[in-house]
């Protein structure tokens, strides 16, 4: 019990993740008190990535509601299927109200198709700072309690209780009731060695030189005043990009090595701030 | 930050847990008894003999959100390790005052005179001083005390004594009119309506029962309007003191209206002040403003400022739906490009820039100062706002944006 969380960042890298101490803290301790984590940082680092690793490492199905502004209960917890409804009231007479406020016509949205599954999934809220706080109330209620109210069927109970992963992008603040609920952990950019351990479990026949110059320069990418800072994903990107490319060292073709850095900068204004010297005088160093 | 004394005479862990939990509340960190509970679980279910392992774990329980995530490790090696600098006077207080109605913001600077003190005192950087007020607590004294104090502040800034109700009501009027000014509503959830461009087909079909299943009523629904909200950011310089009581009121309004608006303030450094004026006391506000923003009549990096809101706060407080007001008159220390780059970053992020001007409203005023020549092209409306009338004067302006 006591070495828990080290198997939880154990399962983790086997299933291809590679989480810190405290993101795979978070995560047992989630798991143990079941309280949601709340996943925050950087675009790139690898937030909804965990999630996913975490269904892999537990084998539960991943179910995924992807917020935004204006998603409302109907499109995330239940909606009644209203055309089918319509039908059977007119294909025969009949048809009495509760018949047509069954389980049958009932849409089940991710919130209620994660509560009513046989073992724990994992539930994953993306990017919940874009949905409003209207959404953030309903939600509430539903991580607290683990249960959902169908006016017309009564309470739905959770079977099993889902394993539930928020992550933000802190485009909002969120309401400290839903903080509140959540454990929370902060991913940042990672250190030299933590990048590498993620480019040789992501790639695995990458060569270790290779590899090495590939987080030197993206790291020094990083230092840069960028508008864009590139991320984890970023940096993957770019790395099957060169294997791709047949670059076996970064210093062999400078030319074919600037262009392909649209993996890693993404606004005009940051590959002007990076132009080919610069980009030289970087690789030089990392080699 | 304020530390407590380690209780070694604690008769056992739960206690010295709750004396932690007591330390992070008067630091800012909401940590209730539920919170202790679930430190206590937590603490069960993993080693918490190992140091490491037991920081991890309450990090992940008692953090909210990124700025916590950084000082976590400062407030827990103050408490665990008595690695903290200040001592706080032993209260024995027996009854507990009602004091927790009033935020923690507004117990005043009691502390100045003790933190003087302490030679390695980690100064908290600009951004936890204005929003966190982590070192002012010792305010759990008599009424005796806290009197003497505010009659000190009012000395010691000659802000507050600017300041009265008329003149204060006035600025807040006006800018409570301009915030419900841009009050235009757009949503993207649906609402009921009369006539809208959707079938809502939940209310069509529920009424189609009480007419034998036959939808003879159609309901609608439509987007309503969705706000702008404002972001604005005040130039307390040296120049602009004498606007200052008229700005300072307005902004106050300004967020009053709307629980979405922010507020901050620069000088050399930019400050955020949402919540310090959100006090229903004015003059408690200006008391708690004259005492954060030191420096209060120095030169102004308008530019710097600008480019520092960019890269902490823009992402997060500012969006297609944000109107950012600038107040200043421009008179910058820094050089004209590095404000025109500024104010372009800053436009591609906000629907409008707006800069409120106190010189433009003198006749015969022309932008010839460099700064406020490179801004321009960067912004949507350019307005005088020199008085109270030229403020209530800006309602139509915004109207139109």
């Amino acid at each position: 019990m006591a070495d828990d969380w080290r198997s939880v960042r154990a399962e983790l890298s086997e299933a291809g993740y590679v989480a810190s101490e405290e993101l795979a803290m978070a995560v047992h301790l989630s798991l143990v008190l079941t309280r949601p984590v709340l996943l925050e940082g950087p675009a790139g680092v690898g937030k909804t990535d965990l999630a996913k690793a975490l269904a892999a490492a537990k084998t539960a199905t991943l179910i995924r509601l992807q917020c935004y502004e204006g998603l409302d209960a109907s499109q995330a917890i239940y909606e009644w299927n209203y055309q089918r409804q319509l039908l059977a009231l007119r294909a025969s007479d009949a048809e009495s109200e509760d018949a047509v406020f069954s389980e049958k016509y009932l849409l089940k949205r991710p919130l209620l198709e994660a509560i009513t599954q046989e073992a724990p999934p994992v539930l994953l809220i993306d990017e919940i700072d874009r949905a409003d706080e209207a959404f953030e109330a309903y939600l509430l209620e539903i991580l607290a309690e683990g249960q959902i109210t169908v006016p017309e069927l009564g309470t739905i109970r959770a079977t099993a209780r889902p394993m539930v992963v928020l992550t933000s992008n802190g485009t909002r603040d969120l309401s400290d009731a839903l903080r509140r609920r959540c454990l929370y952990s902060y991913i940042d950019y990672p250190d030299r060695e933590t990048e590498l351990a993620i480019l040789q479990a992501r790639l695995p026949g990458i060569e270790g030189r290779l590899a090495t110059q590939i987080i030197h320069t993206v790291q020094a990418i990083r230092r840069e005043e960028l508008e864009k800072t590139p991320g984890v994903a970023e940096m993957l990107d770019w790395a099957a990009a060169l294997s791709g490319l047949g670059i076996n060292d970064l210093s062999d073709d400078p030319a074919t090595l600037a262009r392909s850095l649209v993996c890693l900068l993404k606004t005009a204004a940051d590959r002007d701030a990076i132009p080919p010297e610069v980009l030289a005088r970087i690789v030089g160093k990392a080699a | 930050m304020r530390a407590t004394r380690f209780p070694v005479q604690a008769r056992g862990p739960a206690e010295r847990m709750a004396g932690f939990m007591a330390h992070l509340r008067m630091n800012g960190v909401q940590a209730g008894p539920r919170e202790t509970e679930d430190c206590l679980a937590a603490l069960a279910s993993v080693d918490a003999a190992d140091r490491a392992t037991a920081r991890m774990a309450l990090k992940a329980l008692l953090v909210p959100d990124a700025e916590g995530w950084r000082r976590f490790d400062a407030l827990y090696d103050a408490y665990w390790f008595n690695a903290g600098k200040q001592r706080q006077a032993e209260v024995k207080a027996d009854h507990i005052r009602t004091q927790s109605a009033r935020p923690s913001l507004w117990h005043t600077h009691m502390a100045n005179d003790a933190e003087t003190g302490t030679s390695n005192e980690m100064r908290p950087d600009a951004d936890d001083d204005a929003a966190d007020c982590a070192a002012d607590c010792a305010a759990e004294g008599t009424d005796g005390r806290l009197i003497a104090t505010r009659t000190e502040n009012l000395t010691r800034r000659d802000l507050r004594e600017l300041m009265d109700e008329d003149s204060l009501r006035a600025a807040e009027r006006a800018a409570e009119r301009l915030a419900r000014a841009l009050r235009d509503r757009r949503s993207r959830r649906h609402r009921a309506a009369r006539r809208g461009q959707a079938v809502d087909m939940g209310r069509t079909l529920r009424a189609s029962l009480a007419r034998g299943g036959e939808p003879l009523d159609l309901f609608r629904k439509h987007r309503p309007d969705r706000p702008l909200k404002i972001v604005a950011l005040c130039d307390v310089s040296g120049s602009m003191t004498v606007y200052a009581r008229v700005f300072l009121a307005f902004l106050k309004g300004l967020v009053s209206a709307d629980a979405r608006t922010d507020a901050y303030l620069f000088h050399t450094r930019l400050m955020r002040m949402t919540d310090t004026l959100r006090d229903r006391d004015s003059l408690r506000a200006a008391g708690r403003l004259s005492l954060i923003a030191e420096g209060f009549a120095g030169g102004t990096d308008i530019a710097g400022a600008i480019r520092q809101f960019n890269d902490s706060q823009a992402s997060r407080a500012v969006d297609g739906r944000t109107v950012v007001v600038v107040l200043s008159d421009g008179y910058c220390t820094s050089p004209p490009d590095a404000l025109a780059d500024a104010l372009a970053r800053l436009s591609r992020r906000a629907r409008r820039i707006v800069w409120l001007n106190p010189l433009k409203g003198w006749r015969d005023y022309a932008p010839i100062a460099r700064g406020m020549a490179a801004a321009l092209p960067h912004l949507d409306a350019h307005l005088p706002a020199n008085t109270i009338e030229a403020l209530s004067a800006l309602e139509p302006e915004f109207a139109k944006l």
